[in-house]
């Protein structure tokens, strides 16, 4: 069977389906992930560099211009890759009728959390 | 089961219980187990910015936490899944761009993510107890 005969007309008329959209999600998750390695990077080397660090010195490492900078882009891409590989695992192990609500609450919990780490990391660098 | 045309069994799909563990469904399932970890310390990174973020007294409790030895046998545990998914990832980055996918170069690979992760680990865990001491 061909593939344009495995389609339901429908499908073919609005031309939607996995040629289009289905690989988004799979694209992001590489996107990201190639985005993590330098930003992840960056991280583990300045929380070794700055471990036993005090307050006032951590507080100085994360107020820094490029600290700050590297730090927003770290949280938006860790959450959007922590999103989309959760939501992977989900679909290949949750088969029951709580799939549809894990996936639902894993997505808003990211989002949340990657939000409150925003609100933080800005609220330390421009904060009083 | 037997096929009734032909007599002979039918293949089944490999059942996980009973499948003898290889270096490659080992580390399929590695990365994905080190991923969903590292989901819970993406939350622990916000929550240690919020400390941050809400002053000293909090940030002290926070750090107080990461020095007891439950708090460092968590930090070592992150940093182990952090190298094990990052190598992984990278493996499979090269995999998703066409390369290595020789039965040769899966293990080569496979066994090269091992060794650079542990590798990594201790060598992070050494270089943090030259710097900040034993009692951090």
């Amino acid at each position: 069977m061909s593939k344009a005969a495995m389609r339901s007309p429908l499908g073919r008329a609005l031309g939607l389906g996995s040629a289009r959209d289905g690989v988004e999600d799979w694209w992001r998750e590489r996107v990201s992930a190639v985005a993590l390695v330098p930003l992840t990077g960056w991280f583990a080397v300045s929380i070794v560099t700055h471990a036993g660090d005090g307050y006032s010195a951590v507080i100085a490492w994360l107020r820094s211009p490029v600290t700050t900078t590297l730090m927003t882009l770290l949280l938006i891409t860790l959450f959007q890759h922590t999103a989309l590989g959760l939501q992977v695992v989900i679909e290949d192990y949750v088969h029951s009728r709580i799939k549809i609500p894990v996936l639902v609450g894993v997505r808003l919990g990211c989002f949340s959390f990657g939000i409150a780490g925003l609100v933080a990391i800005l609220r330390i660098a421009f904060g009083a | 089961m037997a096929n009734a045309l032909s007599g002979r069994p039918k293949p089944l799909s490999p059942n996980i219980q009973i499948y003898r563990p290889q270096l490659t469904s080992v580390l399929s399932i590695a990365n994905r187990i080190s991923g969903v970890a590292l989901s819970a310390y993406a939350v622990a990174l916000v929550i240690w910015l919020l400390a941050v973020a809400a002053g000293p007294d909090s940030y002290a409790v926070a750090h107080a936490f990461i020095r007891s030895w439950l708090g460092q046998v968590l930090m070592f545990g992150c940093t182990f899944c952090f190298f094990l998914h990052f190598c992984g990832g990278v493996r499979h980055l090269a995999w998703d761009a066409g390369y290595g996918f020789s039965l040769r170069a899966i293990y080569t690979s496979g066994w090269a993510v091992v060794a650079v992760s542990v590798a990594l680990t201790v060598l992070t865990w050494a270089i943090k107890f030259a710097l900040a001491g034993y009692d951090r």
